[in-house]
């Protein structure tokens, strides 16, 4: 069975979606990456669907259900490269896919997680403030 | 057809014409539209025209082709008459004034015998019926064409998306939106910020007239797109009376960056991309300063 291979860049996890996502090989994908970003304890998804042409409301259901599921196991989903054709259609079947970061490219989609990665650091590090102190 | 009116018309074409003119202008009334030896030739050109295509007989005036150049000579009238600026009626006076000289020569000349008077009567009228019918309607197609012509142009001219810095692109909208309009911006916009890898779109509405909801839907669902695709857009060029409609519609915007200018958006641009304008002469004369005091009196 076909599968969409899911590649590791550092911490974050990237997948490029090159084939007409039919909805076996969506759900698949669904499996495989929640449970990599489990094992690899991923702290971003970056999925480039610059070559999907076409969607229907069960993929765009599933690109937000994947950035939820991601988001529930501590890391952020970017939608890198969508197509104006595919845009539209979503809006019109009126899944804005809130939750779900954009950017145009790969290149930017990278640099917005790592702005993302590198905000929570700081948070994390920076120490509680006392207020009372 | 044994009609005598070919003859009758040839043969008084001068005193029909005198008449003819005399009757559009008193119709007509005082008008800078046309000057009166303008309209005597153009009425000359056609009564010339007229009594030649009578001679043939033949009274299908619309399917002919005895009649063909007083059609063409009557669109074109028409046409010109459209593009100065008469209406419909005034066009069609001037086919439709011509039955009263006419009638009235040929009372004169079939005083004695009232039944041909009558069939002869019938016949010029139903002639002129026909040819002032024909006018109109080329006034109404001049008139759609010109329309039809317009909406092109509207549409070509209407979804220019440019550019306006590296990565700023802007969409100037002129114009009622309707649905078909919307979709042609929508994606022209959307294909421009692929093309041009913008992350910001600023949509100004300046030029709409009025904001509905359903205009309203479509540039939400512009935003939307836009957002999905990576890019950000700004919507400017909110005039105050589309403000009040927009509030009162219980439209929610509260998604989208919303400017009162242009400018003002395109500053907020260019704050996003970490861009800023700076005034040349204010930087000059700051130099001119620092120059000016030797850093040992700080």
């Amino acid at each position: 069975m076909e599968r969409i291979p899911i590649l590791q860049m550092g911490e974050f996890l990237m997948v490029t979606i090159q084939v007409d996502m039919h909805d076996k090989l969506a759900m698949s994908l669904q499996d495989d990456l929640t449970e990599r970003i489990s094992r690899k304890n991923a702290k971003g998804v970056l999925i480039d669907i610059s070559s999907l042409e076409m969607v229907d409301s069960f993929i765009g259901r599933m690109l937000s259900n994947i950035a939820a599921m991601s988001s529930v196991l501590d890391a952020r989903t970017v939608v890198v490269g969508m197509q104006p054709a595919v845009a539209i259609t979503l809006v019109e079947l009126g899944l804005s896919l809130k939750g779900v970061r954009t950017a145009l490219n790969i290149e930017r989609g990278m640099a917005l997680l790592q702005s993302i990665r590198s905000s929570q650091q700081q948070v994390e590090d920076s120490p509680i403030e006392q207020p009372y102190a | 057809m044994n009609s005598k009116l070919p003859t009758i018309v040839k043969e008084f074409e001068t005193q029909i014409l005198q008449e003819w003119t005399k009757n559009q202008l008193s119709q007509m009334g005082s008008t800078d539209k046309i000057s009166e030896s303008e309209l005597k030739s153009e009425s000359q050109q056609f009564l010339n025209l007229f009594q030649i295509s009578l001679q043939s007989g033949n009274t299908s005036v619309r399917q002919s082709k005895e009649w063909a150049p007083i059609r063409d000579y009557l669109s074109n009238l028409s046409r010109t008459r459209a593009s100065q600026g008469f209406s419909p009626t005034e066009t069609a006076t001037f086919i439709f004034s011509l039955k009263k000289p006419l009638v009235a020569r040929l009372r004169t000349e079939f005083e004695k015998s009232p039944a041909v008077l009558l069939e002869e009567v019938t016949a010029s009228n139903e002639l002129v019926d026909a040819l002032g019918l024909y006018t109109t309607e080329a006034y109404q197609k001049g008139r759609e064409e010109l329309i039809g012509r317009q909406q092109e142009e509207m549409l070509e001219l209407s979804t220019p998306v440019v550019k306006l810095w590296d990565g700023i692109l802007a969409l100037p909208m002129i114009g009622t939106l309707d649905s078909s309009r919307t979709q042609i911006v929508m994606e022209s916009l959307l294909q421009k910020i692929v093309e041009t890898e913008s992350e910001i779109a600023i949509i100004d509405i300046t030029g709409v007239p009025t904001v509905d909801t359903l205009v309203a839907q479509h540039l939400l669902k512009t935003v939307a797109a836009a957002r999905l695709m990576g890019a950000d857009c700004i919507i400017s060029g909110i005039r105050p009376q589309i403000a009040q409609t927009i509030v009162h519609l219980a439209i929610d915007l509260g998604s989208i960056i919303t400017k009162s200018s242009l400018a003002d958006a395109f500053a907020v641009a260019l704050d996003k991309r970490g861009l800023q304008v700076s005034s040349q002469r204010q930087k000059t004369a700051l130099r001119g300063e620092v120059s000016a005091q030797p850093p040992l009196n700080h």
